[in-house]
């Protein structure tokens, strides 16, 4: 069948099985890979991307029942090359040490921040009650998203200064750049339609 | 890798949309709302419907609404909604306590009531909240629109007296005044399933007596039903 949403901003058009789950889509077909992809329980969250701004474990929908619907995935984060302050704020305050979790928190946490820009820690912590974190204990997690409340226009050349100075800053090689321009163009939808990856069961 | 086995997939844009359509694919047609019970058995070929029949666009099915002594919930409203709803909250306090410890915040975001209802697990939470609310549930079919109790919907684990063409469209719940209502679940985990849990409904009259009780029990499969109600209450 053929399906068109709005992936980051993108419409897209397949034609895909009604069996292939959005996660499998979203990784396989767009090859958006930073998506990830864990327990396939509906469990860990890892795979959650935002469904018409809601966090959705895309494990557990159809590509098919996104049809006409908007997507969010963790490479629409940034804009223009500028990270989301959640990004910014997962960098601040340690939010990742593996970072297969990461995508679907940050995800969450923009989505949680975009309804209760000042949550208190409970409410952090609930919202993001349904993902799994091996690493981090979730206490950097939980401070990450605060500084993403805290800030919500991101970093500011004050913060800069006072803070981490190559914090920032990418030619010091010291952070990645989990959302922003480089993994922006690395995971840019493909403009023309892409075939369907065959499904084996 | 968990994938379903392949099916055909549509959407009805209404309920009688959804009620033909059903009929149309035949007893293997399934209809699918918030998918969050029907996809992880169709990923683990524990089901393995023909069709699907995605009932997501149905706003009709997605309300609450106080009408006179009832609150009718429409089948598709989702979990979410029914946690963050304060008149929910205000009427029946059972369903919010159910509701906090319903999976996680992410998965309430897509499961309905008309879904749990009709999957029947018996450690499904909202099942035990309308058997002690004394909820009725309202079936539509090809013949027309029936009104099931609790103990007439519920045939035992994963089984419910909707029929295959038939859809679920809404709960009515009795609003009683002088009522209280709670719910307690023990589990392993946050967000797991109950190990068990238990419900209770009261209500009072003017001079305090109680004139209604009920209590309903959670994943311990008693009479291979999912809840057990007992009332009317000692006076
Ligand atoms: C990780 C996880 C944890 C969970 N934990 C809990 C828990 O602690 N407690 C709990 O109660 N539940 C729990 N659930 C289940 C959750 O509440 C589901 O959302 C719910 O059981 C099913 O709702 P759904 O809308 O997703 O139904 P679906 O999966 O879409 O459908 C379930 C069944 O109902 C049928 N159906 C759905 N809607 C209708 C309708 N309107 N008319 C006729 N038939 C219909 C479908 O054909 C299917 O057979 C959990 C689920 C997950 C994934
Ligand atoms: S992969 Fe979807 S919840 Fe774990
Ligand atoms: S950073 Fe490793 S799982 Fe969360």
């Amino acid at each position: 069948m053929q399906i068109t949403m709005t992936v980051n901003g993108t419409d897209v058009t397949n034609e895909v099985e009604p069996r292939v789950l959005l996660v499998h889509y979203i990784r396989d077909v767009l090859r958006l890979t930073g998506t990830h992809w864990g327990c396939d329980t509906s469990n860990c969250g890892t795979c959650v991307v935002l469904l018409d701004g809601q966090p959705v474990k895309s494990c557990t929908v159809l590509a098919a029942m996104a049809d006409g619907h908007a997507i969010t995935t963790v490479e629409g984060l940034a804009t223009g090359g500028t990270l989301d302050p959640v990004q910014q704020g997962f960098m601040e305050e340690h939010g990742l040490q593996c970072g297969f979790c990461t995508p679907g928190m940050m995800l969450t946490a923009r989505a949680l921040l975009d309804v209760n820009p000042h949550p208190d820690d409970a409410e952090i912590r609930r919202a993001i009650s349904g993902q799994i974190c091996r690493c981090t204990g979730y206490a950097t997690i939980v401070r990450s998203v605060r500084w993403a409340a805290d800030h919500p226009a991101g970093m500011t050349e004050a913060d800069a200064a006072g803070g981490d100075p190559s914090a920032l800053d990418d030619s010091a090689g010291t952070t990645t750049d989990p959302g922003g321009a480089a993994a922006e163009a690395a995971h840019a939808i493909p403009a023309a339609q892409t075939e369907p990856e065959e499904v084996t069961a | 890798m968990q994938i379903p086995a392949p099916f055909e997939y549509a959407r009805a844009d209404t309920v009688d949309d959804a009620i033909a359509l059903l009929a149309r694919h035949g007893p293997e047609a399934r209809i699918i709302a918030g998918g969050h019970s029907l996809l992880p058995m169709m990923k683990l070929r524990l089901a393995r419907p023909e069709w699907l029949i995605d009932i997501n666009d149905l706003f009709e099915l997605d309300f609450v609404l106080r009408d006179g002594d009832r609150l009718r919930i429409g089948a598709l409203t989702r979990h979410t909604t029914l946690l963050e709803s304060t008149e929910i909250a205000a009427l029946f306090p059972i369903v919010a306590d159910a509701e906090r410890v319903i999976a996680d915040p992410v998965v309430r975001n897509r499961g309905t009531i008309g879904g749990s209802l009709c999957q029947a697990d018996p450690a499904e939470d909202l099942a035990t909240v309308c058997d002690v609310l004394g909820a009725e549930a309202i079936v539509r079919g090809p013949s027309g629109e029936r009104m099931l109790t609790m103990t007439e919907f519920h045939r035992g684990a994963y089984e419910t007296a909707v029929a295959a063409d038939e859809v679920l469209c809404e709960v009515r719940i009795p609003i009683r005044s002088r009522s209280g209502s709670a719910y307690e679940k023990v589990e392993r985990r946050v967000g797991d399933w109950a190990v068990a849990a238990a419900g209770a409904a009261l209500s009072f009259a003017e001079d305090g007596t109680i004139v209604e009780a009920s209590v309903g029990l959670t994943a311990v499969g008693l009479d291979g039903t999912v809840g057990a109600v007992t009332e009317p209450a000692p006076r």
